[in-house]
Order: structure tokens, then C-alpha cells, then sequence
């Protein structure tokens, strides 16, 4: 299936809805894991709307990307519990390590970098998150460590 | 209108009831500082800067969001509003570049203002520069978000005014920033280039790039646009007699504050272009050379002194003035003695002048543009409406936005589908069925308002028998359009009241024009839709003064203001008013002209502001027919393609370097005022045509002014009676205006048709003239672009819009670039039976298969060498929209 007849599948219960900008975006996302230019096009032309109206919308909520998510989702909680426990020095030194800032993406697709809100595990602060693993009382060099197993492993 | 009281700042004042406290303060003479608020928009309540103080109530109401209630008492300028303003100000600029001295806003600039009201010198806050993006590369304005407030008002006048949503607030919190999709160029991402935007920010955010170190305007004049036919008011900004900005003007009743990129920014370049006529031209041995004004004024008298009555012919403007057009049509009339007097109304709206005349008793758009904002339907077919009546078009928006249905019929995706509840794509040329299927749908379900027909119609029993051909299965046997889709439409269009009926070129440039106009007039008549506001039929005129131009009489069988060449009692009263005897017989039509020039009976023409050589079909046989000619005068403001085969070429002076008044689409007779003198030797077109008549012995032509000729055309044409130009020195006035205390008429045929009883016309499906075939088999149809006027002569002068586009494109559906193995950008060959011409692919939805687009701004791609010359019977229109084709690729890319 192309790029082009995906969407159309995924946009079909949205035609003509112009009040239904997020669920269309969501489901796009859901089907692609991202947003690429095509993806606001053509949501777009089926909400009879302007490809700006969609990106004004889909860059409003942190939700949205527009790269490709990278092969392993590393997520860091931002919430108080796990900010007091030192969350900001762990995203500092991953984004160092991996060369990209948190919402980003590095250039091999291997991994994204996110903020997340609390993540309800907060006895575990600070808590990270790699794909639906959760690891807790993290430091920046245990951060580190995982983080080079799962570049080890494919 | 319920009347409020309040009293605000100790002073007790009225209000209406829906009004907003800002409203009302302003009203009283009160100012409140705001930022986000603009008079267009629908209220943000974002800045806060606008905050109250008001009895009863908590907290701060910000103005601009409260409506005002019986008793209310407001302060809006204690100390601690002051205090609360100043922090509020200091947050907005603590971001934004502070060095207003340098700012090509200087002295505009809304912050400026706010700033010292609030009695602020320093900002305490350091400045935080914020790296934000600035564009430098659209074409007419610059945008530098570093200092941007996000107001929202750009991108609110953008999204709720002009519907082109072209620019957004991307991302969120402090890295908010408005742009486009992707920080794509304004170009990519639909801007429209109205301007709209630059008008509204309150900063120096977004500036035009002509302007900005031109510094304050000393004076402005309003006057009418010269391109469209919607006559839009522009306040012209003046600084030592030059015209550094052209802005829309706001208090009128036709664009409120709005205009096109042609109107905001295509003005300017054109009138101080260096290829301005500026001294009269006279063909020796094959080459235009300089002359005086004497020598080419004696030389034009005494050449067309020397031919007979039938041999000469004229060709007026729908470009020039009223006054202008009188005294040609008069100096035709009364010194040549000929009625072979056209312009290019022929290849417009003939259609609809001879339709509507005859089933309506007037030709003109029956109510005002302002009023289509009223409507609870708006059909639009034959338009569109975005492209070439761009402030019509936001009518139609507003329409929408307060919950009008929207029905489009066109075979193209025009940009107004995007806002439709339906859209209808028929076959091209099947307007009739499509329109009668609909009218047949609305009688069988017993859907049309019986009680307007009886009273007010006459014919229905005829016209409703030749509905039986039309059954639905027939019709979108015809049309290609789905029969549910048809009946929707016809459901649609009678049950939501008021409806309105917008058309255009679509449906007159046609074989069966006239037919066509003729099938809307039964639709509107059949639903009741006229007479009342918000209904109507609404035929958009194309040029600044094509209406004007036909109401003056440049037309062979007509005199000014519809008066019958052939009636005996009107002739008797011109000839006693001018004092010449006149001839009675009809005279040649534009077309007729060309055909007559080619076959030598006429061998002289004075031709007027016009370029048939690109606007006229079949343009190698209109080249013919004018190197044919023995004598050819021409009178324009650049030396056009036409203009170049002339003998005497006789320099204009533009729009900006006369008084006059131009007739927009809905009949609005509007000054148009001289703020410069002519440039170079050029001379008013009124001036010039008195001269040459003056010379030839004509009486009566010794005008001052054209205010002279206004009192004339007043005394001799009983819709402009009461018309003078005191009156209009307070605004447009409607026609028919009989007399000086009559307010003018914003909706005809409000009690009676015109002519009495509105008549229903039974109608056939006639195919157009030239069918697809083995040989030829797309179908090409013309139009305009927004972006460029007509044949060019005055938008391709003005560099932004050439950057916009710049040749011709030839629009073709992805399936027959398939077929034909051609790929956007290709250089494609179009070629029909009268020649060919090259253009470049683009390859688009917008075109159904089978159907090929292109405009006629370019003569590099002289669209109309292509089409085809095939005439309306009745108003002797060609087959502008309708013609076969064939592509090829061009080997040299
Ligand atoms: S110029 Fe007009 S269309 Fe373009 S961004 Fe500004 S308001 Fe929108
Ligand atoms: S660009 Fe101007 S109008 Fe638009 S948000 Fe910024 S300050 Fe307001
Ligand atoms: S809409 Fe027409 S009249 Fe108005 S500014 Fe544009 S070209 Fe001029
Ligand atoms: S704050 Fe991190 S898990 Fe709750
Ligand atoms: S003007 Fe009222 S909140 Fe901005």
C-alpha cells in the first residue's frame, strides 16, 4: 500500500469533518508513528482545510511528530516528583550522548529522545522509559549504560 | 434597535444593544489602549490591555470582549488601570526589538501609540531577543516575527476575512511564532498577497517592502480601482504628490477596508512605469515615430474625415470613464455618424445584458454585493469567484460563516469548493440541462414559491412543459452529474431563502450564452429568489467599468442608458439635444467589426484602451482584420500588442491623472479622482476624444471637466438623472438614480420586474459548437488568475505579481498527462483548427479529465489564437469557453 492510499484509508471516517483535526491527526500518527509533510496535506484536503491550519495544530501538542520515531522510544518523565530527583540531568546527558534535543530523532533512526509527564510510577523517580520497558532511580550513568545495550543489541 | 445607556469615564452615552464597551468608548470619543482588538475581527480578548473598570463587576473586564448592559458605569483610566497597563505593555515588549526610532513603522506603529498613552519611556524588563525567524523573499511585503506581539490579528484577518489561511501561530508556549506549514515561502502555503494581514498588525512585523522608508504620507485621495469590476475604494497615500502606498479604503459600502493584490500592491509600478506612452506616435514608413500632439490630433481629423459613415468603426473601453465613454459613444453618434460602436462587454457579459433585458426588463446584477453576505444559499456557477472578484468573494465567505449553504457548479475545482456544502461538476457546455434538471426537480417535488410565479411571472406554463425533456435521467445522461446530487442541489436552493445567484464568464462565453443566463433567470424566478435582499441574480462583471461602459451606450444599438437606437422618440430627443440628425440603423457588433475590417468594408477604426489582439477569440484572424484596415487609431496608456499596428498611437493618461467615475458590478456609479498630473504628454481620454471631435466640426464637445459631461449624461439618461458629482463626493451612488433627492437602488425589481411581469423562457439543450474528436480531443477552457489582469497591460508592469506568475500554464488532469506521457513543467504545444501556442504544463486535479485550462494574461501564450469564434445568436457572444484541442510536447524544452 502507498504512502498516499494509507492515508486515504486512515482519513475516510474524517472526510468533510473540519471540527475533527485532532482524532484525524491522531489516527494518522497511529498509522504512521509520525507526521510527514504528506500526512498534513493530505489531512488537509480531507478536512477542507489549509495544510497550515493542520500544522498550526499538530506543532500546538507536543503529541504530534514529524520524523519518523526512531527504532527505540526513550522517554524521561518531567514530572515534580522525578524533576526534584534530578530528571533535567539525565535529558541533558542523553541529549548529549545522542546529539539531538528531546523531541527529536537522531540521524540512524535508532532512538527518540521525549519528555514525558508524570508517569505514575513515582516511588521509582526518576523514572525512563525505553519502549515499554520502565527503568527507575536512574543516574546519568545508568542512563548511559541502557542506553548502549540497546545500541548493541541490532 | 434597542438603545442602551451607560456612562463611561463620567460621561453618560447611548449604545445598541450587541455592542461591545470598546465599541461604544470609540463611538463616545473614548480611547482605550488595545492591541489585539481590530474592527473586522471577532474579539481575542488576548493583549489585555484593553481592561475596564466596571461597577458591579470583578476583576478587570477586558473592553473589547464585554457587551454593554442598561446602566452600566466603566472606568477606563484610573491610575490602576494605568499601573496594570504598564505591566501588561512591558511583558509584550520586553521581547521586542526597542529601537522604534530605526522601525519602518515609525510613526504607524499601534505599539507607539499604546506605549506613549500609557506614559511609557523605559522598559525596566531586559530585552530578550528572540531569534525568531524574518522573511525577506515573498514577493510586496517582509515579515520579522522578532517584532511580532502574536496579536493574532494577521493570522485571524487571514483565517476569518479572507478565508486563505495562509499563515497560523505554529508550535506553542514561548517558541510560539506565527508562520506556514513546514516555514514554507507565503507562496506555497495559499497566500493570496491581499495584504490584509500587513493592514492589520499593529507592529512592525509585517511591512510592504516599496514603502517601508518612504516615511509618513502627507495626503490620501480615495478613489476606485481600475482593474475589476468590483470596484473596490483605495485610499491612495500620497507624499509630495508621488503615491508611496495604496491602501484599501475602509468606510464604503463595497469592500469595507478589503482589497486584491492587484488593488494593495499593482498599482504603484504600473502608473510610474518607464514604458508609459508620454507623446503621441505616428507610423512613418513602417515605424512609430514621436509627434506633437498637433500633428497627430490633424492627422487623425483629416484621415477619418475622408470615410463614409459605414466604413468607419469604434471601439470603446470598459477601462475608461463613464464621461469617457459618453463622449465616445457621442463623438461615434453625432460626428462620424455611425452606430458601429462595441467594446469588449461583447465578449463578457452580452449574455446577460440581452437575457436578463429581455426577461427582467435590466441587464444588471440585480442586488448589491454587500447583500450576498445576507444569503441563506449561494449558487455559483460560471465563477470563479476567489480568482477574479476577489472581494466579492469574501461576501460569499461571510455568507458561509454565519451558516449560508454553499452549492458550486463548475467543472473546475475552483478554491470556493473548499468552503461548499455541494459541488456540482458537470460536462463542459451542459449548463441548460443542469439548470433545467434542477427547475424540473423543483416543480415535480412542489418546491417553488407558486404565489411569486402567479403574481409576478408570466410564461410559466410554456416554460414548465419544456421541463418534460428534462427528466433526470436524461440530465445526467448530458451533465455527468449524479441525479442525487442534482436534486440535492435543487433542494438546497429552494428551501433555504434568501438565495443568491452568482455567475460570470462560465456561463455567457458560450453558443448558448444567452440560454444559459436565461436558465438561471427561470431558477431565481421559480424559488422566488428576487426582488429581495439577499436573492437575486448576480451576473460579476469583469472590468472596472464594463457596466459603466454598456450603461453609457458604447454599444451599437444603444444609446446611453439603454435607449434604443432604432426608437424614433429617443432618437428625436438626442438628435434635439445634440443637434445633429443620427442614424438610425443598428451598427456592427465588436466581432462583426473584425469580420467586416477583413473583408475591407470597414477600413477605419478608433480604438480605445483595448488589446483584442489577446482578449478577442480567434486573435490571428483579429490580427488580420487590423493590418487589413487603412487607418487605425489607438489611444492607450502603454504601447499594447494591439497598439503596435496602429497608424496614430495616442498616449492615455492613466486612472490616477483624471477625474471621472467608473460603474461597478452593482451599479454603483463611483468617482475616480486625479491626484497626479499625466505623465509625460498624456491626456485624459475625455480630452482627447473632444479634440478629435472638436476638430472634425463637432458640436457640443467643448467640456470643461467631466463633471460637465456627468450633468449631461444626467439630463440625457434617466437611470444616472440623478446623478452629479456633488452628490457623489460622499459616496457611490446605485442606478437607477432618476432624480437628485433619489438615494439610488441597492435591489431591483423589488415590486415589479422592470419590464412588469418577470418572464419564464422554455429552453432546449443545444451542444456547444466544437466537440472533442479523434483529432482534437480535449476541450479547452479560459479564465483569469488572480494575480494578473486580462491581456497584462497594466499587472505584468509590476514585478511582485510577475514573481507570482509569469507565463502562461496550461492545467491538466493527472490522467491525460498520463496518457500523453507528460510531466508538470513540460512545454506542451496546444493546438486547435485556428493555430497553436505554447505553455507549460501543470498538471492538476483542479481540471476534470477531458478538460484543459488556461488563461489569456499572456502573450507569449496567446490563449486565443486557439479559441473559437462561434457565435451566440442572440448577443452575438463567441465560444470563449469551449473549444477542441489537442496537446503535444514541444521537443525543445
Ligand atoms: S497576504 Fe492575505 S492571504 Fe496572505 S497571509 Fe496576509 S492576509 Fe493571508
Ligand atoms: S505579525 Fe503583527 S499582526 Fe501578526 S501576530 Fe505579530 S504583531 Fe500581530
Ligand atoms: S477586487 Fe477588483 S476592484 Fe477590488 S482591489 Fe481587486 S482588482 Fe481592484
Ligand atoms: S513524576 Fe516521574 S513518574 Fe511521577
Ligand atoms: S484589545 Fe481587548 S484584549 Fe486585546
Amino acid at each position: 500500500m502507498s504512502l498516499h492510499e494509507q492515508l486515504a484509508l486512515v482519513l475516510a471516517p474524517y472526510r468533510g469533518e473540519k471540527g475533527a483535526t485532532i482524532p484525524a491527526l491522531q489516527a494518522v500518527q497511529k498509522a504512521l508513528g509520525y507526521l510527514p509533510e504528506e500526512a498534513i496535506s493530505e489531512t488537509a484536503k480531507s478536512l477542507c482545510l489549509s495544510e497550515n491550519e493542520i500544522y498550526g495544530v499538530a506543532t500546538f501538542y507536543a503529541h504530534f511528530r514529524f520524523e519518523k520515531e526512531g527504532e527505540h522510544m526513550v522517554r524521561i518523565c518531567s514530572g515534580t516528583a522525578c524533576h526534584v530527583r534530578g530528571s533535567p540531568r539525565i535529558v541533558e546527558t542523553l541529549e548529549e550522548k545522542l546529539g539531538i534535543h528531546s523531541g527529536e530523532t537522531t540521524k540512524d533512526h535508532k532512538f527518540s529522545l521525549e519528555r514525558i509527564a508524570c508517569f505514575g510510577s513515582c516511588a521509582l523517580a526518576p523514572v525512563m522509559v525505553v519502549d515499554k520497558t520502565i527503568y527507575g532511580r536512574m543516574t546519568t550513568t545508568k542512563a548511559r549504560q541502557i542506553l548502549d545495550e540497546y545500541q548493541d543489541t541490532k | 434597535m434597542d438603545k442602551i445607556k451607560i456612562t463611561i469615564d463620567n460621561k453618560p452615552i447611548t449604545g445598541r444593544a450587541g455592542m461591545t464597551v470598546l465599541e461604544a468608548a470609540k463611538m463616545a470619543g473614548i480611547y482605550i489602549p488595545t492591541l489585539c482588538y481590530h474592527p473586522a475581527l471577532t474579539p481575542f480578548g488576548a493583549c489585555r490591555l484593553c481592561i475596564t473598570e466596571i461597577e458591579g463587576m470583578r476583576g478587570f473586564p477586558t473592553s473589547c470582549t464585554t457587551p454593554v448592559n442598561d446602566g452600566m458605569v466603566i472606568k477606563t483610566n484610573t491610575p490602576q488601570l494605568q499601573e496594570l497597563r504598564r505591566g501588561i505593555l512591558e511583558l509584550t515588549i520586553t521581547d521586542h526589538p526597542y529601537s522604534c526610532i530605526t522601525c519602518p513603522t515609525n510613526g504607524r506603529c499601534e505599539l507607539q501609540k499604546v506605549a506613549a498613552n500609557i506614559g511609557m519611556k523605559e522598559i525596566t524588563l531586559p530585552y530578550i531577543y528572540k531569534k525568531r525567524p524574518t522573511y525577506r523573499n515573498d514577493p510586496f511585503f517582509d515579515r520579522d516575527y522578532n517584532m511580532c506581539i502574536l496579536c493574532g490579528r494577521c493570522v485571524r484577518i487571514c483565517h476569518e476575512v479572507r478565508g486563505a489561511t495562509a499563515i497560523t501561530f505554529t508550535q506553542r508556549g514561548i517558541k510560539t511564532v506565527i508562520g506556514t506549514a513546514f516555514g514554507r515561502p507565503l507562496q506555497e502555503s495559499g497566500c493570496q498577497f491581499c495584504g490584509a494581514c500587513v493592514d492589520a498588525c499593529p507592529t512592525g512585523a509585517l511591512t510592504e517592502r516599496a514603502r517601508e522608508w518612504a516615511g509618513l504620507a502627507d495626503r490620501d485621495v480615495v478613489t476606485t480601482c481600475p482593474y475589476c469590476g468590483v470596484g473596490c475604494q483605495l485610499s491612495l497615500q500620497l507624499k509630495k504628490n508621488r503615491i508611496i502606498e495604496v491602501l484599501p479604503h475602509e468606510k464604503n459600502e463595497v469592500n469595507r477596508g478589503q482589497v486584491c493584490v492587484k488593488g494593495r500592491f499593482g498599482i504603484t509600478e504600473f502608473v510610474y512605469h518607464p514604458q508609459r506612452l508620454t507623446t503621441p506616435l505616428i507610423k512613418r514608413n513602417g515605424k512609430l515615430t514621436e509627434a506633437s500632439w498637433d500633428e497627430a490630433l490633424n492627422l487623425v481629423t483629416s484621415r477619418l474625415a475622408n470615410y463614409h459613415k459605414d466604413e468607419v468603426a469604434i471601439i470603446a473601453s470598459a477601462k475608461c470613464t463613464n464621461e469617457e465613454n459618453y463622449v465616445t459613444q457621442k463623438f461615434g453618434r453625432a460626428v462620424l455618424g455611425t452606430n458601429n460602436i462595441d467594446h469588449c462587454a461583447r465578449l463578457c457579459h452580452s449574455p446577460t445584458v440581452a437575457g436578463l433585458a429581455r426577461v427582467f426588463g435590466s441587464g444588471a446584477m440585480t442586488n448589491s454585493i454587500h447583500d450576498i453576505g445576507e444569503a441563506a444559499c449561494i449558487l455559483i456557477i460560471g465563477t470563479n469567484t476567489s480568482e477574479s472578484h476577489p472581494v466579492t468573494a469574501l461576501e460569499v465567505l461571510k455568507a458561509v460563516r454565519r451558516g449560508a449553504k454553499l452549492i458550486i457548479i463548475n467543472p473546475r475545482e475552483i478554491e470556493l469548493v473548499r468552503f461548499a456544502d455541494l459541488w456540482l461538476r458537470p460536462r463542459l457546455g451542459t449548463d441548460v440541462p443542469l439548470l433545467m434538471g434542477m427547475a424540473r426537480t423543483i416543480v415535480d417535488e412542489n418546491l417553488m414559491d407558486q404565489a411569486f410565479i402567479t403574481e409576478r411571472c408570466e410564461n410559466f406554463d410554456a416554460f414548465k412543459k419544456s421541463l418534460q425533456n428534462f427528466t433526470l435521467d436524461t440530465v445526467t445522461q448530458i451533465t455527468g452529474v449524479p441525479k442525487d446530487k442534482i436534486s440535492e442541489a435543487a433542494h438546497i436552493y429552494a428551501t433555504n431563502k434568501p438565495a443568491s445567484l452568482l455567475f460570470a464568464m462560465g456561463i455567457t462565453q458560450h453558443s448558448h450564452g444567452t440560454d444559459n443566463v436565461l436558465a438561471i433567470a427561470n431558477l431565481a424566478m421559480l424559488t422566488g429568489n428576487i426582488g429581495s435582499p439577499g436573492s437575486g441574480v448576480n451576473p460579476l462583471r469583469g472590468q472596472n467599468n464594463v457596466q459603466g461602459a454598456c450603461d453609457m451606450g458604447s454599444l451599437p444599438n444603444v444609446f446611453p442608458g439603454y435607449q434604443q437606437t432604432t426608437n424614433e422618440t429617443v432618437r428625436q430627443k438626442f438628435e434635439a439635444a445634440w443637434d445633429v440628425s443620427l442614424n438610425p440603423t443598428q451598427g456592427l457588433t465588436l466581432t462583426e467589426i473584425f469580420d467586416a475590417a477583413h473583408h475591407k468594408r470597414i477600413k477605419a477604426i478608433h480604438l480605445i484602451g483595448e488589446n483584442p489582439i489577446l482578449s478577442d477569440p480567434d486573435a490571428n484572424h483579429v490580427r488580420k482584420a487590423l493590418e487589413t484596415l487603412e487607418f487605425l487609431v489607438v489611444q492607450d496608456i502603454f504601447l499594447s500588442e494591439t497598439a503596435r499596428l496602429a497608424d496614430v498611437v495616442l498616449p492615455s493618461a492613466s486612472f490616477v491623472e483624471r477625474d471621472g467615475t467608473f460603474t461597478n458590478t452593482e451599479r454603483r456609479v463611483q468617482r475616480v479622482r486625479k491626484v497626479i498630473e499625466p505623465i509625460g504628454a498624456s491626456r485624459p481620454d475625455w480630452w482627447i476624444i473632444c479634440q478629435i471631435a472638436r476638430g472634425m466640426g463637432g458640436k457640443g464637445f467643448d467640456f470643461e471637466n467631466p463633471s460637465q459631461i456627468m450633468d449631461e449624461i444626467a439630463h440625457l439618461t434617466p437611470i444616472y438623472g440623478g446623478i452629479n458629482y456633488r452628490r457623489l463626493q460622499k459616496g457611490g451612488l446605485q442606478w437607477p438614480c432618476p432624480t437628485p433627492d433619489h438615494l439610488g437602488t441597492p435591489i431591483l425589481h423589488t415590486q415589479l420586474f422592470t419590464r412588469g411581469k418577470g418572464r419564464f423562457t422554455p429552453l432546449q439543450y443545444r451542444p456547444s459548437a466544437e466537440l472533442p474528436d479523434k483529432t482534437y480531443p480535449l476541450v479547452l477552457t479560459t479564465g483569469r488568475r488572480l494575480f494578473h489582469f486580462h491581456t497584462g497591460t497594466m499587472t505584468r508592469k509590476v514585478k511582485g505579481l510577475n514573481t507570482l506568475l509569469n507565463e502562461g500554464l496550461v492545467e491538466i488532469n493527472p490522467i491525460d498527462a498520463d496518457a500523453l506521457g507528460i510531466v508538470d513543467g513540460d512545454i506542451l504545444k496546444v493546438i486547435s483548427r485556428r493555430g497553436e501556442v505554447p505553455a507549460k504544463a501543470r498538471v492538476t486535479e483542479w481540471s476534470p479529465a477531458g478538460v484543459v485550462y488556461m488563461d489569456f494574461h499572456f502573450a507569449e501564450s496567446s490563449t486565443n489564437i486557439l479559441t473559437n469564434t462561434a457565435l451566440d445568436l442572440v448577443a452575438k457572444i463567441p465560444e470563449l469557453k469551449a473549444c477542441a484541442v489537442r496537446i503535444e510536447k514541444s521537443h525543445h524544452r
